[in-house]
Order: C-alpha cells, then structure tokens, then sequence
C-alpha cells in the first residue's frame, strides 16, 4: 500500500474511526521482552543475510531504473514500457526495508491519488505517461527526480538496522499488500504489470521464510513444510499467467483465476503469520 | 498492531511505538485523525478478563449431541450461512479441518475463543476476538456435506464414492429458476445461528480461518427475522412481504414427528448419515417494490392467507387447520388455487422443517431496487419425497412466483452429532 507523507497531514485525537481500548499490559509485556531477547541473539546471522539480500535487490534496482529512466528520457516509449515490470520487481521484493523510509518510498512507488498531484512522481506517474498518455514527452524531469531519488535510496540503506521484528511482520505484509492492492488490479492500474508486483511480493516473503526457516523447523516442522506447500503452489498458479519471460497482463486474468489467486494468498500467508514463533526460546 | 519496525518516522504516542504505515494507513480517512488504538502492544488482551463475565448459561446450546444443533433448535435471531468448495486433495486433511472444526466449535458454543492467547506478542492470536466478553448467545453451529465432496467431474476425489447416498444428489432445475453459479452448491456448508449477528459471524470467521489451505468459500449469506427483544411474545416471525411465515411448521418438540420428517433413520440409506438431515437452501430475490404496489387483496390471494391475522382466507384463526375445500360467495375456493398457502400443502402428505431468515444485502446494482429475500433453510429426511415434490408444485403455479425468483440453490447432508470425544463426520470419514 502506498502511503502519505505523515507531517501535518494527521490529527492525532482519541475520538476513533477504529477503536481500541487502553489495554492494559502488565505481565504479558514481561514475558514478550524475555521471548524477544532470547530471539535477536539466535535470529542475528539472519538478519545480516536478509539485510545483504535487500541490499542486492536495491542494488539492481538502481541498475534497472537507470534503465528504465534513460529509455524514459530518449523517448524509446516501447523500451519503457517493456522494463517498467521487471524494474519493479527489485524494488517489491526488498519491500520490507524500501518502506522503512517513510519520506522516498512515496516518491518512488505513490499511486495517483495517493499524494497531492503536484507531489505525485515516481513509477506510477511515469506509468501513467506511458500507457494513458502514450508519451515520454514531458516525463524526463520525473524520470530525472526518480533516479535521484532511487540513488538516494541505495545510499540510505546501508543505515537500517534490520530486526527480526522487521523480517516477521514484513514477511506477512508482503503478502497482505498482494491481497489489498496487487490482486486487485490497483498497483499498477494503467500498465496492468501487477502481476509482477505479485510474483515480486510473494518471493521477497519467500526470501524471509527461507532465512527463518531452520529456526522454524527447530520449533515446528510441519509449519515449515506447510508453508513451503503454500508457495509451491501459488507459483503454480503464477505459472500459469506466464507470457514468455514475464507475466500477462492483469486485464486478462479471468474472474475466476483473481479468486483463486487471492485464496491462494490467504492460505499461505495464515500458516505464514505463525513466522513469529522462531522468536521464542527453543 | 504490533508492527514496529524501525522507522525514521515511528511516533510516540501515549509511550506507545506506532509504526509510519500505521498512521498512514489511517490517512486516507480525509484528514480527519484517527490513530489506531493505544497501541505497540495492543492485541493482548487479557482473555480471561475478556470472557469471565460473558457467558450466562442459559444461552448456551451444547454442541455435542446425538443430533447437530441448529436443526430442531429453536430459530434464532440471526444465520450466517456459509458454503465451501474444498481446496485439499487429501483425505486425511479433511479428516484434521472436521476434528479442528469440532473442538473449535465445542469452545464457540460456550462463549469461549478458539484458543488461547500466547505471550508471544509475535503471533497473531488464535481468536479473532471480536466476540470476547459476548455471551454465547445460543450459538449453534451446523455443519454438512455436499454431492461433489463425494465426487466431482467424475472424480471419486476422497474414497468416499460408496457412501454417497442416493438422496444427496444435486436438486433437479425447477421451472422458472434462475440460479446463479455465485450462489449455488458447495461441497461443505456451515450454517451459524445466534441470537447476535456477530456472535454468529466470529464463529464462521474462525472456521474459515482454521479451513485455510484446505477449504475456501464459495459463497456466504446473512440472514435475520424479527429478533426476541422486539416481539417478546415470539409471535410467528413475518417474511420481507409482510405475511407470517412459518405458521404451519413442523413442531420441533415433537420427537416422532421429527424422526418422521427431519431425521433420516436406520434404513434409510448409508448409515453415516442416521441421525444426520438433510438441508436444501435456496436464495429467493424478493421483488419488494413490486410486492409493495399490488393491493392487499391481491397479496392475501397471493398467500391464501391473511396478512394481518395469518389466517387461512375464509378462516379465524392463524392455526386453524386449513379448510381448502372450503368456497367464497362466488363459488371460488376460498383459498386460492394458485395460492402458495394451497399449493405448499399439496395433500398434507409432504412435510419440511422451515428454517428461513430473511436477508438484505443492499441494493441491487444493475436495478436499483432492494437486494432483499429469503434464505429459505429447509431440513427433511428424504429430499426426494418431501422438498423436491413441493418445490416442483410451486414452481409450476405458485402465484408468488411473479414476485419472487431463486437466485441460489444447494443441498447438504448434515451430518449426525458428536460425542465428546468424537468430531463431526467421524461416521463419514471413519
């Protein structure tokens, strides 16, 4: 989900849309501290190797929107739209730490709407040129702005500490921004490339689970191997909607087929959010 | 809410850490402020002090029993009715999501959550939540079996081919059906009945949780009546067409005519299912606008019966035996031949439990009328000589038919009670 800028935009009140009562937290918090320090020391090798892999996905994807924005800029309108897709998917895939900076990940990633239109820049409203405008004409400033930010980006990520807080619930949250946006068809609403995004989202949450996973097995081997099942078979399904190295596009997906990858997603992300368990102590 | 990963822009709030996309995700409400709740730690609630006051033993229904409950229990204010196309190819997964089911609605029926909280704030709980410190609010939870669990494009897809009854057969198409796939069949249904609309939807949440990887929905239907608290004297409810329904049911407390008409018995087919039922649904569309500027003369005349009293036209009294023989001044009979009262009747010698609900769900968007009807939930021993013979005589002439059209259409084997212990389709599956 993309998301706003926070300063001034929010009035924080007690009056709630969604309420949630002051709870209260005393010795359940006690033991959640025990639980979670047990977890960093044995979870640390983890969280460097995620953090190397992340790195490597921004890296190549500072690669692929140099390409992208450089076809952008010389008005090669086909070669654009062919990489717009396959530049994304490194960007979707490292998603858990993309998204820790607040202030780029809507630069890069907003959706129209999503931030005040004279704000608005990034993949999407090059996408927009691209498919409803038909042009590149008047992009390259966004193309510009784009590779300076996604440079930015490779610069900043070095800097995020990553905890094993980070890789659970971005694991989980991977696979709820496929069910929310992608498998709606919203992400990316003018190229229809969502299926990218989908495949992307689903293997950066495979990423993580095969880094927790020998602490997993420790804990529960049939979790494991159920969850290994679920991504088994949404590839399936996704390599179903395979059109040559990449993926057809969202419009030609059938009513049925959108069902049955969005129950898909539930089925594997449920035994997913049971990650959390290789926190405690063995 | 317990995500708080290390963002630049984490706030504190209250001491609380609410992460960026939290709050941003409560951006898009236009400004107004809204922040989600107190917090980092937010989901921990105590479920004990959640729960103890809740659960006042008058409104709880066993769940255990010779007999699922939910069939001759007393109807309660609200279904949340579910079908399911089973997802799993394997047997013994079926086998694991009945016995889960089972305990899971063992705990349900008493008010309680499906399982206990940990301390592990890194886990989303087992329960939902949304029912803690509600009573159990009668809740009883049906479960059944569709043909095509059995088999499916010629598929014997669990080894249970040989168990299939002869009366668990897709329902021949009626005359003037207008079924949409959207709405119709299953392999599995859950029928959930409370006297709380969200009592009865935390229990088919959670059951759909648990089915996750092994079951997914197919389609899911409110439906409400008249509740307790506003008619206290538990008058016959009336459907959305204003008319008492239900006036000549079947009497539950009567445990012959039970086993006469809902129950199947020894004999009457596989022996899994003695004991069991079994349930025909059907989504009935109820043209209301329509309904709503035909005179009351010709609405009773529709019925056979009269809207205020729910009597049979021609007759006192809402439970007089209908007189169908009997004539107006014109010579006509009094109830008509058209009528549905007369032709739901037939002979008197086909008899089904009513379990119907009304149901609204919004407007209808290609028309801009209501989307408002009927979920008629019927329960018998024998299909074949009870719901399909009535249903084929309404078709054909039922008045009511120009205001109403079946939009949904399934039928399930309930499956016959647990005993502690067992699960629900231990017969089947065993």
């Amino acid at each position: 989900m993309k998301l706003l800028k926070v300063s001034g935009i929010l009035l924080f009140s007690s009056s709630l849309l969604f309420g949630c009562a002051n709870t209260d937290k005393t010795t359940s918090t006690e033991k959640v501290k025990e639980t979670k320090n047990t977890a960093t020391k044995a979870l640390d090798g983890v969280t460097e190797a995620y953090r190397e892999y992340a790195i490597g996905e921004i890296e190549e994807f500072v690669k692929a929107t140099e390409a992208f924005t450089t076809a952008v800029k010389n008005g090669d309108i086909e070669q654009a739209k062919a990489l717009y897709g396959p530049a994304r998917m490194h960007y979707e895939r490292a998603e858990p730490i993309a998204e820790v900076f607040g202030d780029l990940d809507p630069k890069i990633d907003a959706r129209e709407g999503d931030v005040p239109e004279e704000e608005w820049g990034g993949y999407h409203r090059i996408e927009k040129g691209l498919w409803v405008d038909n042009t590149t004409k008047g992009y390259e400033q966004y193309a510009d702005q784009l590779m300076k930010d996604v440079n930015l980006l490779r610069a900043k990520v070095d800097t995020v500490e990553v905890t094993p807080d980070l890789l659970i619930t971005g694991a989980v949250d991977l696979l709820n921004e496929v069910s929310t946006s992608k498998v709606t068809g919203e992400e990316d609403r003018y190229s229809h490339t969502d299926l990218y995004d989908f495949a992307a989202n689903v293997e950066g949450a495979e990423k993580i689970y095969q880094l927790l996973n020998q602490e997993l097995e420790k804990k529960d081997k049939e979790l494991s191997k159920e969850i290994q099942t679920r991504f088994d078979e949404i590839y399936s399904l996704l390599n179903q909607q395979k059109n040559g190295d990449g993926y057809k596009l969202y419009t030609e997906l059938t009513e049925a087929q959108v069902k049955e990858l969005s129950q898909a997603i539930d089925a594997l992300a449920e035994p997913l959010s049971q990650l959390g368990m290789v926190t405690e102590a063995s | 809410m317990t995500k708080h990963t290390n963002t630049q822009k984490d706030l504190a709030i209250n001491g609380a850490k609410i992460s960026r996309r939290d709050i941003l995700k409560t951006a898009g409400v236009g400004g107004v402020g809204v922040i989600l709740g107190a917090s980092g730690l937010g989901g921990l609630l105590s479920l004990k002090e959640g729960n103890a006051a809740a659960t006042d033993k008058k409104d709880i229904i066993p769940f255990y029993g010779k007999h699922q409950g939910g069939i001759t229990t007393k109807t309660q204010n609200h279904v949340y009715f579910v079908s399911l196309d089973v997802t799993t190819s394997k047997k013994e997964d079926l086998v694991k999501l009945f016995k889960d089911w089972t305990t899971a609605s063992a705990l349900l029926s008493e008010g309680k959550p499906v399982g206990e909280l940990s301390s592990n704030e890194f886990l989303p709980p087992k329960d939902t939540g949304e029912a803690d410190g509600l009573s159990s609010s009668n809740l009883t939870i049906t479960f059944g079996v569709g043909p095509n669990l059995f088999v499916k494009d010629n598929q014997d897809r669990f080894g249970l081919k040989q168990k299939q009854p002869k009366e668990l057969v897709d329902l021949p198409k009626f005359p003037l059906d207008a079924l949409e796939e959207a709405w119709t069949g299953g392999d599995l249904c859950i029928q959930a009945c409370a006297d709380d609309l969200q009592v009865a939807f935390h229990a088919v949440r959670n059951l759909i949780r648990i089915a996750r990887g092994k079951a997914t929905l197919r389609w899911a239907q409110t439906g409400f009546q008249r509740t307790k608290q506003a008619d206290p004297k538990e008058a016959t409810p009336r459907n959305l067409f204003g008319f008492k329904d239900g006036s000549a049911n079947s009497d539950v407390n009567n445990e012959n005519q039970m086993n006469e008409q809902v129950w199947v018995q020894p004999g009457d087919g596989p022996n899994w299912l003695v004991n069991g039922s079994y349930l025909v649904v059907r989504r009935i569309q109820m043209f209301i606008e329509v309904w709503d500027r035909s005179t009351l003369k010709e609405q009773e005349k529709t019925f056979g019966r009269y809207r205020d009293s729910g009597a049979p036209l021609g007759q006192k009294d809402e439970f007089e035996t209908l007189d169908l023989k009997k004539k107006n001044e014109q010579g006509e009979y009094s109830i008509p031949v058209d009528s549905h009262t007369r032709l739901s009747h037939g002979d008197g010698s086909q008899k089904i439990l009513r379990r119907a609900y009304s149901y609204s769900d919004g407007m209808d968007v290609k028309t801009g009328s209501f989307d408002a009807g009927l979920l008629f939930l019927c329960f018998q021993r024998t299909p074949s000589k009870q719901f399909i013979p009535i249903q084929n005589r309404l078709a054909k002439m039922d008045k009511l038919n120009e205001y109403t059209s079946h939009r949904g259409s399934a039928i399930f084997a309930c499956l016959p009670g647990a005993k502690q212990g067992g699960f629900i389709g231990e017969t089947l599956f065993n």
